[in-house]
């Protein structure tokens, strides 16, 4: 079976999740071949054919230019499968070439078993079996679901790519980052993060107190950051900041897939939550089912004793 | 200006979920539904645009659904949308994302609509497609994800969100198809007055087969929960025990209590 794994360019540098790709091929004994929008100097290393399109001429997000592309290449290579991330490049990509080849597309995996693929659902307490039903099909893969290769050092065969079909009357204007505070929670050693579960913004002081009595940082998820009750850039997760301290404290996270991405690298790791199916147990060594307004400040009156 | 708004409604995340009796989704009785969460940022924003534009633009919120998703329509009525379309569908499960987006095509293909606005996801089935396949279908451009909106006389100023703390600053024009991510607004409740006037708007129903559309390309073949880890350790004491005991678990298998 053929794969034709779909590579992810920002201004100039390949992204590395795309050798989580490459080790799910691997781990399915597919052949692969690579389609990537990128630049000469920043190459992945893996065998097989590489189809290169310039990201100076075509941009890192230019969707029906970026479409025309892939397309192209699949005429080209016939593959069985075509991976990519589930990213903010891949999710927004694959669908359309869906709607242009009209195949099955698989969204967000995480396992796979006997040619049928495994995908979350109901925010992660539940799992969904997918199978297939055309010839060709789009396989969108979760950050982290799929381990990378150790060894890393292919040489691919780079075949040129243009086209003049497309044009887009999306464009790209810049990028912007999140302002960094003091924190960079990337090093911290114990962070204690808030969940919607915290309930209001009076109740992030609870979160605080704990942070201190553990010497350590707060973070928060996205629904916190998104009401602004933490500085955006405390936020833990894919799109945020991804962690990996001694301790980590989950206070009222139910653990939606981006966060726990940015999180499950952690070496201890406490849920304190009342809801026992919540997805954030599935990575923690411990939870603790109490009312964190309850029990958080009966934990720093203990801790300071 | 017309603009088109996609929902889906679905259950309360916090419920308790069972798996139905076929195995391929979950069992609707006793479960609370409610509208997707990232659908109400798509609302939230045609609304603020209609309101921008001194009232001028017609909003259509559409669903597709079994009877209980006329309560999600009637909300988003009550939020400041001018009229709603139910494709009444009770074997919505059992169609996969390409054929739901080409259903909704369906309906919108006639409706010469300048904007389109749904979530990114639904938080159910998560596939993340449905809005991207649905503009492709209708040949207009789309950007998934956006955390800001702005428009102006025809542009349109966004934001996307991306990985590790960056965003991507895009220029659109209409006719045009967004996805909403968590972030972009903080959508609205409906008041009382309002409550009372969505009663007297416009509510079409239609049935799937009433609207040209596609067959799937995949089927659900199971549908189960995760097994647990077993590695996770369940403290359901009190407060204080827990505490204590979680104090003697941090000295033992971690460093940061000396």
């Amino acid at each position: 079976m053929k794969a034709l794994l779909v590579g992810e360019s920002r201004e100039g540098i390949l992204q590395a999740s795309f050798y989580e790709l490459v080790g799910f091929s691997k781990a399915l004994n597919l052949e692969t071949s690579t389609f990537l929008v990128g630049k000469e100097s920043s190459l992945p290393t893996v065998d097989g054919k590489l189809y290169l399109a310039d990201s100076d001429k075509y941009g890192d997000y230019n969707p029906s230019i970026h479409k025309q592309l892939l397309l192209d290449t699949i005429e080209k290579e016939k593959p069985d499968y075509i991976v990519f991330s589930h990213s903010s490049y891949g999710w927004d990509l694959s669908p359309r070439i869906a709607a242009a080849q009209k195949i099955s597309q698989i969204s967000e995996i995480i396992a796979v078993e006997n040619n049928e693929f495994i995908v979350p659902a109901c925010n992660s307490k539940l799992r969904r079996k997918v199978k297939p039903t055309s010839d060709v099909t789009l396989l969108t893969l979760q950050g982290g679901a799929f381990s990378a290769p150790e060894n890393r050092n292919g040489s691919p065969e780079v075949i040129s790519i243009d086209t003049s079909e497309a044009s887009d009357s999306v464009g790209l204007k810049g990028y912007e980052m999140t302002p960094k505070t003091g924190v960079d929670l990337s090093k911290s050693e114990v962070i204690v993060s808030v969940g919607r579960g915290v309930g209001k913004k009076e109740n992030i002081a609870i979160i605080e107190d704990l942070a201190k009595a553990l010497g350590g940082d707060i973070g928060g998820s996205r629904p916190v950051i998104d009401a602004e009750w933490l500085d955006s850039s405390l936020q833990v997760g894919v799109t945020g900041t991804t962690v990996s301290p001694k301790l980590y404290v989950a206070c009222g996270i139910s653990g939606a897939v981006q966060h726990l991405v940015g999180m499950k690298k952690s070496d201890f790791i406490v849920a304190i939550n009342t809801d026992r199916d919540a997805p954030i147990t599935e990575v923690s060594d411990v939870l603790i089912v109490n009312d964190l307004k309850e029990f958080i400040p009966i934990l720093v009156e203990k801790l300071g004793k | 200006m017309k603009i088109l708004v996609c929902i889906k409604q679905v259950p309360d995340m916090e419920s308790k979920f069972k798996v139905n009796g076929t195995g391929n989704w979950y069992e609707e009785t006793d479960l609370a539904f409610r509208i997707n969460e990232y659908d109400e940022f798509a609302i939230e924003q045609a609304v603020q645009l209609k309101e921008q534009l001194g009232n001028e633009p017609d909003v259509t919120i559409l669903t597709m659904g079994p009877e209980r998703s006329k309560e999600a329509l009637k909300k988003g009525l009550a939020m400041g949308c001018d009229r709603a379309v139910h494709i009444l569908d009770e074997e919505y499960f059992n169609r996969d994302s390409f054929e739901v987006a080409s259903l909704l095509a369906g309906f919108a293909k006639e409706g010469s609509f300048d904007l389109i606005l749904t979530g990114m996801q639904s938080q159910d089935r998560g596939s993340g497609q449905v809005g991207i396949l649905l503009a492709e279908m209708l040949g207009i451009p789309s950007v998934s994800t956006i955390v800001e909106f702005s428009y102006n006389d025809g542009n349109v100023e966004l934001k996307r969100d991306l990985e590790g703390g960056m965003k991507a600053k895009i220029n659109a024009t209409l006719p045009l198809l967004l996805t909403c991510q968590m972030g972009l607004n903080t959508p609205r409740y409906p008041t009382l007055p309002n409550i009372m006037k969505a009663k007297k708007k416009e509510m079409t129903c239609l049935a799937a087969s009433d609207l040209d559309h596609s067959s799937s390309f995949t089927t659900t073949t199971s549908f189960f929960f995760p097994e647990k880890s077993g590695s996770c350790l369940i403290l359901d004491g009190d407060s204080s025990s827990n505490a204590d005991k979680l104090i003697e678990i941090l000295k033992e298998k971690t460093a940061v209590l000396s």
